[in-house]
This record gives C-alpha cells, sequence and structure tokens, in this order.
C-alpha cells in the first residue's frame, strides 16, 4: 500500500527522519518494500520569471532572459516552446541540473547562440496533469504567478515528500488506509493520534421518497445510506488530487473524488448512486436471481446466480455489491442529487463472486481483505465532511442505518497476564502491556492478574490471548525474547527411521558409482509422455490435472520419472556433455480416484540415466547389480519390451518374483528426435532404468543371519559350451542351479563368438563352485556332477561341450 | 694357519664381488655347502696333531661362524637388491588418471536437507514424510486458513479438484503429526512444496522443512533458542537470530526469523544487501485454535511452529546464485557438491 508521508503527518506528529520511520514500520510489522523521496530524481530546477524574450530571426526558438534570484538574474536560456511569454514563471532547469531520467542539463550551442539552461515541461519533470495544473499541456509548464522566484522546483511543486510503499499482512485490513497507518505510528511513536474531521452541517433538507433498507443482512450486515443535494462538479482541489495521484487515482470529479479518497485515507469504500437514475429512489442489497443478468460498468454482461450479492433498486439489479457499479448509476456532470452509500460486505462472498465472475476492482480488492464495522461509519462520516467542507454538495437530512440488529458493538475478551507471557516466555509487567494495548487503542482493566480488554472495532483479527501476547511484543520489542533452548520440552527419541537410513544409504552407494543424483520438477506435460511412446493405454496415462497450470509444460503431475530424466539428459547434451550417470529417487503419483476426492498413492521411483560413449547396458546392469549384491539381493533379468527402449536391449529386473521394474536402452528412433545437434546423435547412447523403489525396499531385510562356516571343502570346475547366439546366459546359469543341487555359486568366465563355432554360435564358459553342508567335495563327485550339468545343459539349450 | 688367513682374505674378496642370487647360490655350493672348501677345512684335520688339531679346529670354526655370518648378511643384502631391482624396473606413471568413473554425489538440495535433518535428529525430533498431494483441510482449514479469508491468497495454489491441491506448504505435515501422536511431540516434515509461482526467485516447485514441537510451557522463547541453536550448526558458531513480526495464520505470534549475515559478521555486505541480517524462515508459537483442531488441549499443551526454505538455505550457504541451477541438473553444476 502506497503511504504520502505529508498525508501521514497529518494525523500524528512525525519527529524521526523519514528512514528511521522505515526501521520503526518493520520493527512493527510493517515491511516497507520501497521508500521514495518524490523529488530525488529532480535537482538544480528552479522558479525563474521571463524577464525578456526576442524572437531568434531564422529559426523556430525564442531567446528568454530569466531572473532567477539568488541562481542568477540574467541568464538567457533559449526555447522552442511557443507557450512562454514575458512576465511568465517557469520551472528552470540550470546548468548542471538534472531531470527524471538521468537526464543532465549543460550549457549548449544552439544554432549558434548559446543557452545556459532549460525550460521544462511537465513531462520532463514527470509530473502529471492532476499533480500541478497545466502540467499536462504542451510546452513550458506556465506556474502559478505568486510562486517565488528562485525557489526549489522540488518544493513548489510538493515533491518534497515522501512515498513508501508498505506491505500489509492479510490479517491487517484496518492498516490498508492512511488512518490505519497512522495509529499503528501513533501507538509506536507514542504520539496522540489525531482524528480525521468527520463533522458536517445537516440542512433541514428530506427526501421522503428515497427508501434504503436491507435484504441480505448474511451477506451485508451493514448498510449505510445519506441524502446529499446541490451536487456541484468542479475539479477537486489540488491536494487532493495529489494525494490521489501518489496512490495511482486519477482525479475525476470533486464529488467522484471524495469517495477515492476516503477509500485511501479511512479504508472504506464508498458508493455514490445518482437519485435520478434510482427507480422509486430505492436502493437496496440482495442476493441475486438465480440467471439474473447485470451489464456492469465495464460493459460486460454478467449471469448471476443466488450467490452473488447485487444492490438494486426498484426495478432490479443496478450493480454488483462490492465489485463494480451497473451501466446506468454512474455519477455524469448533471447528477444533482446523490444516495451515498457505505457498507460492510462480507469478504468471503466478494472474493466468491469475483472469482466466480472473473472480476477485479479496487473496491473489491479492499472488501475482499475485510471491512470493519468502524470504517463503514468513519467513512460515511469523512465522505459528508469533505462534500460539506469544499462545498461539493449540502448533507439532506434524510439517512439510513441498516444493520439487521447484530451488534456493531466492540468485542470484549478477558485475558490473564499470565496467560500471555506463557506464550511469550519472558515477564512483561502488567503496567506495560496496560500501556502498550492502550497505545493501540485497547481498552483495558485489570483486576488480579486478568485484563478486561475491550478490542477495537477495527481489528477484527484480534480474539484470543495469543493476538493480545503478539500486540504486546510487538510494541515491546521482540528484543526482549531471551532464546531458551526448548527447557520445559521432554526429551525425546528422534532421529531417521531404517528405511531413512537406507534410502539415504542407497543413494550413497549410486554416488559412489559414479550417479549425480538430480531433482527435477514433480510436474511435466502429456507430450512428455508422448516424447517416449508411452501408449494411450498404459497406467502411466493416468495421470492427475492441474486445474490451473502456470504453463502446458508443466499440467500433470508426474506417473514416471524417465521423461524427466530424459529431459536432464537432454540438457546436458546440448551443453556439450558427453556423458554422465545420473540417479533420482522420488515419487511417482498414481491417483486412486479421477477427480481427486481421496489421497494418491506418492511411490517412490528410483530411475537411473546413463550416456557417453564408453557406456553399455552392461556397464549400466553392473549399477544395478551392484546395489543388488550390497543388500544381498538377487536380481533376475529378463527379456522385456517398453515403449521407449530398444526392443534388443531391454530388461524387466524381478527380485524374489516380484518385479521391480526395467532398464534398457533408448530407441534409436527416440534419440534421433531430441532436440540435439544432429552430428551428436550417431554417438549417442542412452540407457535409462526405472524401479519402482517401494517394491524394492520391501525386498531389503532388516535383520542379518550369521551363518557358521563351512568345514566342508568344495571344489571348482569350468564348463565351456557352444550354443547359439540367442540363448540366454542368465536362464543357463539358472538352469545349473536347477540341475545341480550341489552348484552353490555360478560365475560367467566368459563369453565370445568365432566363426570357428559355426554361424549364429556363440562359447559360454561358467565356473560352477560345487560344495554342500554335509560332507567334502570329492575329485570324482565334482567331475559327476560337471558332466550332469554339461549333459542337462546340452539338452536343455541344444548346447554342445566345447573341445 | 697361513692358510687360513688367506683364505679368509679371498672368502671375504669373492663375497664382497657377489651381485646376484645365482653367484650367491655357486659361492655357497664352493664354500659352505657339503663339498665347499670351508666344509673340506675339518678333513684336512686328520693329519695333524692332537694339540695342532685342537688348535685349529678351533680356529677353523671360528672361520665357519664367520663365513655363514658373512654370507647370511650378503644374503640379505642381494634380496634387498635384488627386490630394488624389481620395484625399479616395475614402477609407472602414478599420475595417470584412473579408468574407473569418478564418484557423483547428492543434489545440493538433499545435501542441504540431509545436514538440516541430522541437526535436528540430533534434537531429538522424528523426520516425517507426509503427503504431497494433500486436501483442503490439512493444507488450509485445519491450520486456520479458513475458506475464502484473505490468507489464502498468501499462497498462489495448484488445485487439482475441488478438494485436492499439490501441497504450498509442509506445514499441513504437522497436522498429519499431531493426529497420529500424543505430546511430547517434536517432528520434522520436509519435502516438496508447489506453488503457482514462476520467476527468478520462485519456482514452482520447491522444498520446506516444517519444525514442530508440542509439550508442555512452549513459547516464544523456545523458538528463538531452538532456532539459535540450529543456525550456529548450519552457518558458524557465530551467528545469531532476531524476530520481527509478521502473519501466518497457523501461528501467533507470528515471526520472521533474520539470521545475522555469516558473510560479514552483520556489517552489511552485499549478501545481506547492507543490513547485516539475511531473512531464513518464518515461524511462531502455534494458534490455540489449531492445537484444538487437532485434539489437543491448549489449556495443557503449546507448541511451536517454524517453515525453512530449503532451496533458500542451500543457495546462502553453498552461493548459488541462480535459483534455476538447482533444477536445471547441470552436470557442471551437480558435480561441485561433494561432501
Amino acid at each position: 500500500m502506497k503511504v504520502l508521508l505529508s498525508w501521514l503527518k497529518e494525523y500524528v506528529d512525525i519527529d524521526v527522519t523519514p528512514q528511521e520511520l522505515e526501521t520503526r514500520l518493520f520493527g512493527a510489522g510493517f515491511e516497507v518494500e520501497e521508500l521514495k523521496y518524490l523529488g530525488e530524481s529532480i535537482s538544480k530546477v528552479v522558479v525563474g520569471k521571463i524577464t525578456a524574450m526576442e524572437h531568434y530571426e531564422g529559426t523556430h526558438l525564442q531567446i528568454c532572459t530569466l531572473d532567477c534570484g539568488e541562481h542568477g538574474k540574467d541568464i538567457i536560456i533559449l526555447t522552442g516552446a511557443d507557450n512562454v511569454f514575458v512576465g511568465a514563471h517557469v520551472p528552470v532547469a540550470m546548468v548542471g541540473a538534472v531531470l527524471p531520467g538521468g537526464f543532465k542539463i549543460k550549457e549548449r550551442n544552439m544554432v549558434g547562440k548559446m543557452s545556459y539552461g532549460m525550460l521544462c515541461s511537465g513531462e520532463e519533470l514527470d509530473i502529471p496533469g492532476t499533480w500541478y495544473p497545466g502540467a499536462d499541456v504542451h510546452g513550458i509548464l506556465i506556474l502559478d504567478e505568486n510562486t517565488e522566484i528562485g525557489a526549489d522546483i522540488v518544493e513548489v511543486l510538493g515533491l518534497d515528500d515522501y512515498i513508501y510503499d508498505i506491505s500489509i499482512t492479510a490479517n491487517r485490513p484496518d492498516c490498508q488506509c492512511i488512518l490505519g497507518i497512522a495509529r499503528e505510528v501513533a501507538a509506536f511513536l507514542g504520539k496522540p493520534l489525531k482524528a480525521p474531521a468527520l463533522t458536517h452541517n445537516e440542512t433541514d433538507v428530506t427526501k421522503e421518497e428515497i427508501k434504503v433498507y436491507d435484504e441480505a443482512y448474511d451477506l451485508c450486515p451493514r448498510f449505510l445510506g445519506h441524502y446529499i443535494y446541490d451536487v456541484k462538479h468542479f475539479a477537486s482541489p489540488l491536494w487532493m488530487q495529489r494525494r490521489l495521484a501518489s496512490c495511482g487515482m486519477k482525479a475525476i470529479d470533486a464529488i467522484v473524488d471524495i469517495t477515492n479518497y476516503v477509500l485511501l485515507e479511512i479504508g472504506q469504500p464508498m458508493h455514490a448512486y445518482d437519485l435520478a437514475t434510482l427507480r422509486q429512489a430505492t436502493v437496496f442489497p440482495r442476493r441475486a436471481h438465480d440467471g439474473e443478468k447485470i451489464t456492469t460498468l465495464d460493459g460486460k454482461e454478467r449471469v448471476l446466480t443466488p450467490n452473488n450479492l447485487v444492490i438494486c433498486d426498484a426495478e432490479g439489479p443496478i450493480g454488483l455489491a462490492g465489485i463494480m457499479g451497473g451501466l446506468d448509476s454512474e455519477i455524469t456532470e448533471k447528477t444533482e442529487e446523490i444516495v451515498l452509500e457505505a457498507a460492510k460486505f462480507m469478504r468471503d462472498n466478494i472474493r466468491k463472486s469475483c472469482r466466480a465472475l472473473g472480476v477485479h476492482t479496487d473496491a473489491a480488492g479492499r472488501y475482499e481483505k475485510g471491512v470493519d464495522e468502524f470504517s463503514v461509519e468513519t467513512g460515511m462520516a469523512r465522505c459528508l465532511n469533505l462534500a460539506d467542507e469544499l462545498g461539493v454538495a449540502k448533507i439532506g437530512k434524510t439517512k439510513f442505518d441498516c444493520s439487521g440488529g447484530a451488534s456493531t458493538k466492540e468485542r470484549e475478551i478477558d485475558v490473564a497476564v499470565a496467560q500471555v507471557n506463557e506464550v511469550l516466555g519472558i515477564e512483561v509487567p502488567t503496567a506495560d502491556i496496560i500501556r502498550i494495548l492502550e497505545s493501540l487503542n485497547f481498552g483495558v482493566s485489570e483486576k488480579d492478574g486478568m485484563l478486561h480488554i475491550i478490542v477495537p472495532r477495527y481489528r477484527e483479527d484480534v480474539e484470543h490471548y495469543q493476538d493480545i501476547a503478539e500486540e504486546v511484543i510487538r510494541e515491546y520489542g521482540y528484543d526482549k525474547i531471551v532464546p531458551r533452548f526448548l527447557d520445559s520440552a521432554k526429551v525425546t527419541n528422534g532421529g531417521l527411521t531404517q528405511a531413512q537410513e537406507r534410502e539415504l544409504a542407497v543413494k550413497k552407494l549410486l554416488c559412489s558409482q559414479g550417479c549425480y543424483e538430480i531433482s527435477t520438477m514433480a510436474m511435466y506435460s502429456p507430450k512428455d509422455l508422448d516424447a517416449l511412446l508411452i501408449p494411450e493405454d498404459a497406467p502411466e496415462r493416468n495421470y492427475i490435472e492441474i486445474l490451473n497450470p502456470i504453463t502446458e509444460n508443466l499440467s500433470i503431475v508426474r506417473t514416471l520419472l524417465a521423461p524427466s530424466m530424459m529431459n536432464v539428459i537432454c540438457n546436458n547434451i546440448k551443453t556439450d556433455h558427453d556423458g554422465a550417470r545420473f540417479f533420482e529417487l522420488a515419487p511417482v503419483y498414481l491417483p486412486k480416484a479421477l477427480p481427486v476426492t481421496e489421497y494418491a498413492d506418492e511411490r517412490k521411483h528410483l530411475c537411473l540415466g546413463v550416456f557417453g560413449g564408453n557406456e553399455d547396458f552392461y556397464s549400466v546392469k553392473k549399477i544395478i547389480d551392484t546395489l543388488a549384491a550390497t543388500y544381498d539381493l538377487e536380481f533376475v533379468y529378463a527379456k522385456d519390451e517398453v515403449s521407449y527402449l530398444h526392443p534388443g536391449r531391454t530388461a524387466s529386473i524381478t527380485c524374489n518374483g516380484v518385479k521391480l521394474g526395467y532398464m534398457g536402452q533408448l530407441r534409436y528412433e527416440l534419440v534421433n528426435a531430441l532436440p540435439i545437434a544432429e552430428g551428436k546423435k550417431a554417438d549417442t547412447r542412452i540407457f535409462i532404468a526405472e524401479i519402482d523403489y517401494v517394491k524394492l525396499a520391501e525386498q531389503f531385510s532388516d535383520t542379518i543371519h550369521f551363518v557358521p562356516l563351512s568345514d566342508k571343502e568344495s571344489k571348482s570346475r569350468d564348463i565351456s559350451l557352444i550354443v547359439g547366439k540367442n540363448v540366454a546366459v542368465g536362464e543357463m546359469i539358472a538352469a545349473v542351479k536347477e540341475i545341480s543341487k550341489l552348484a552353490s555359486e555360478v560365475d560367467l568366465i566368459d563369453i565370445y563368438q568365432n566363426e570357428k563355432f559355426g554361424f549364429g554360435k556363440k562359447s559360454v564358459t561358467l565356473s560352477i563352485k560345487f560344495a554342500t553342508e554335509d560332507h567334502s567335495i570329492t575329485d570324482e563327485e565334482a567331475d559327476q556332477a560337471k558332466a550332469k550339468v554339461a549333459k542337462k545343459l546340452g539338452e536343455q539349450f541344444e548346447a554342445v561341450a566345447r573341445a | 694357519m697361513q692358510n687360513l688367513e688367506e683364505l679368509r682374505k679371498k672368502f671375504e674378496a669373492e663375497l664382497t664381488a657377489i651381485a646376484d642370487n645365482d653367484q650367491l647360490s655357486a659361492f655357497w655350493q664352493n664354500y659352505l655347502g657339503k663339498n665347499g672348501v670351508i666344509s673340506g677345512l675339518m678333513k684336512q684335520m686328520k693329519d695333524l696333531s692332537k694339540e695342532e688339531k685342537k688348535e685349529f679346529g678351533k680356529v677353523a670354526n671360528e672361520i665357519r661362524m664367520w663365513a655363514q655370518e658373512q654370507y647370511q648378511e650378503k644374503q640379505k643384502e642381494v634380496k634387498e637388491l635384488e627386490m630394488a631391482h624389481r620395484y625399479e624396473k616395475e614402477s609407472i606413471d602414478v599420475t595417470v588418471p584412473s579408468k574407473d568413473i569418478p564418484a557423483g554425489n547428492l543434489h545440493p538440495i538433499s545435501l542441504i536437507r540431509q545436514e538440516m535433518v541430522e541437526v535436528f535428529a540430533g534434537m531429538g525430533f522424528e523426520v516425517w514424510e507426509t503427503p504431497e498431494i494433500e486436501d483442503d483441510d490439512h493444507n488450509f482449514t485445519l491450520l486456520n486458513v479458513l475458506k475464502d479469508h484473505p490468507a489464502r491468497d498468501m499462497q498462489d495454489t495448484f488445485w487439482l479438484s475441488d478438494d485436492f491441491v499439490l501441497r504450498t506448504h509442509t506445514t499441513g505435515g504437522d497436522i498429519h503429526v499431531m493426529n497420529n501422536r500424543k505430546p511430547p511431540i517434536k517432528a520434522l516434515n520436509p519435502g516438496r512444496t508447489f506453488r503457482s509461482d514462476s520467476d527468478a526467485t520462485h519456482s514452482p516447485m520447491f522444498s520446506q522443512m516444517d519444525i514442530l514441537v508440542v509439550d508442555k510451557g512452549i513459547n516464544l522463547c523456545d523458538l528463538q533458542g531452538m532456532l539459535d541453536e540450529f543456525v550456529r550448526k548450519i552457518f558458524n558458531k557465530d551467528v545469531k537470530t532476531r524476530l520481527r513480526p509478521s502473519y501466518f495464520p497457523f501461528t501467533e505470534p507470528s515471526v520472521e526469523v533474520d539470521v545475522s549475515c555469516f558473510s560479514c559478521g552483520g556489517k552489511g555486505c552485499p549478501l545481506c544487501k547492507g543490513t547485516g541480517w539475511i531473512e531464513i524462515l518464518g515461524g511462531g508459537v502455534l494458534n490455540k485454535v489449531v492445537l484444538e483442531n487437532c485434539g489437543i488441549d491448549p489449556s495443557e499443551y503449546s507448541a511451536l511452529a517454524a517453515g525453512i526454505g530449503i532451496e533458500r538455505i542451500a543457495m546462502l550457504k553453498y552461493g548459488i546464485n541462480n535459483m534455476g541451477h538447482l533444477f536445471e541438473n547441470n552436470i557442471d553444476f551437480l558435480k561441485q557438491f561433494k561432501a
């Protein structure tokens, strides 16, 4: 919120510097986002009077002689503007002056004649027409003829002022106005708050036919109306225009400006209805009928429901309550009589209506934050005061206050001093608590350590002892808090669970194998699934959509990590990296119902992504096998099909009969489709594994059981077989263990192809360790077992023993 | 006897000349073997008188002992020499880089998160993992962020359905904790959070860690004392915290917590924008309404809660100048976080 310092000073004597005030506001919970000196971009611009002027022959220029008082009596300045005249008071940028935008003024030669400065227009001084009359005209800004010669233009134009942009927290709607900030400033500076002028002269004129009432107290608990007449239409005074301009509001017409001024100063949105447009002189709020239509000020026709509150005259809606007026009830220069409205609309309903109707206005913004009983009354009184004071209208006798009988009184609460201090943890003396609360306009009486507190009506946020504790410490000072290390808390047994510890260990194990952990967005686009050719009927397509995504790229919640991994790999190839290993351990989000009506299955997946010239299927498999070996798990790999992976280089990963996931090489078509340089595509091999970490974690054993070391001897035998090249070695190894119960370990020694084995054949050499708990294996026994294995493998895999 | 002295000299000279094992074996055969010269001395004795035998035997024995000793010394020397040769021959260029893929490391977010978790784990905090897809009640209503209250505007929310959101903060996790544990409670809720907000300093996904303590007599002093301990562990022992007023619907009083600038020690520098303080988190004494919503009696227990932005701490601690890096996963960035 923008706060002009001079305006603030109208309500409280501020005897600290503008910078000190910023610090104090910060300390009280009002962060100043920007503190700006209005004249900061202008220097050495003074008021000068044109004492002589002659046309510079052959040019469009005027040679002016200026009296700038103490800054020089006969300064020659050339100007091309044609609105200057002898005797005119104008802003003179002296040699060395700086104008907004950092523009520096130097003496300069203009068509052979020296000019020692520049006469300024309103635009050059960055002053809008609402700030100083004539500032928006084309040409030099002509100042009032009584302006003191030589005076600093910053002061003359009222730019010797500061503007604070203060961020107001959502619990303090009462501070969304000058008066609210003034109350806070008065409290922390220990100064009295000067009350706004709220009085007016009421005439005896009544308007009997006006009817103001309220048909929706639940949505509009307070509705005030006041009749004013003899409305004059003229521009509001300069000071008012400037203050409106400082908050970004345009001056329109005195009566309209007053309503806007009251919004900024008191925080109460006001509405002025042209009585002539109110059919049967009636105005009241009610819920809209279903399907009822209204055309708002912005020219849009809106279809309403009973959830929308409308302001009506005798024949129908004339405005969306608290949001926007209707097209016909606007104040015009012909308006003579007005019904002024000050209302409290429930913020929830205004919010809902704004969202439902897709409309947002300043007034609605104010109502959404919350308007209180105090501001309704004060706003109306201030509005009448200004209308009367400035001669904008006469204040009639006819007025209405509809409150539906609900209390408009202050809330009263009882709080023990001890409760306040228990929240804070320090002992704030009772006298200080009372002093602080009183400075914030709370009514306080104390008896036996109990405080009876009357809460100001504009403090709807204050409900219980904790709120009071906050008010107290805010003023007493957070630096009075004495840090203590959970002294009263019981000792608790914390730390990571075994599963959490193991998850970290798994990550570190992957790191030790050269993998970098990545962290990617949990959201992506359906296009990311398309890119991996995920079929339309795949479970991964059953994703949760974000109803209000900020970009299509992040419009669904992911069901698979691989697309995120692919994006990371692709970006690293693009940035000229020729290889890396990555992993991510993060949840995918599987809905149990769509649209979402219950918690989703947030399942952690482990995704591995590897690329680079030195990598192949087996180097990636090694990473996964090392993970298995570390936790004494046996992973079984079998040929698998995955939409985005190489049909000949994809394996399912199974452990104890549970499929954990898959791994494989990315299809070449997908590599070719990557947005990377063509030249890199031929060399790029990418491997992806995606494992359901939840299922993996279920395989981990929680305990370690020692098996006594065997004192029986084992014997190892190598066996070399020639088989068809498509025979899966993994199956052969598994078969060996099936064939011989003595085969305790089977290792692959080598595997290679050679034309001497015949076309489409390969040699496989296995080392088999034969052992049993019962007895030491003899050579004979080992040889027999080996022969049995060779024979059975021969039958099963059409294997021939190698010579 | 003369002969013996000559023998001794000859032995010595030959032994000294020996350079390898082969020569050494030959030498052994020559002198100390079964038929060696020194073994042969004893055979010479049979021609001598009893007196001479005694004398000669004594000297011969001395020579034999001496020769064996000499030989053993030489043998040791030759072994060492041979080993030295072998080492010399086998020496390699130890500066050639290893062929194995160098180790990777955790993502900086994981790294700092782990560090933060461990600080609190040491204080007796349990680590919770709570839903990222959260319902309206847990993310908002039970935290005293009522429907259509302006406080809902404080967090730009990704909606998934009428009643479910991508959680906007990890504070909703505190509700899960309080619904599942009886006080005393010390719990952490680290995890992903989401806001429909994206610019230079905001990412639509980021991470937070909520800190919750529910016990008897918990107050604002505990909050600051606990956080002082935290910042000293994470940054350095000389930093301290500052509380200043703020607003969260679920805490009352609510505070923003600043840490004194660990870069300049509070004198003012670009990191702290000249203020000497850096904003790191928000928190406060849990609003009694939230305790009541979780069935905890506020007249018996009180609680404190704080929420820390994990990315922010990582950026501050590691000096990361661009939030975007954290989600780009460029290898040149990732590999800088070895610890």
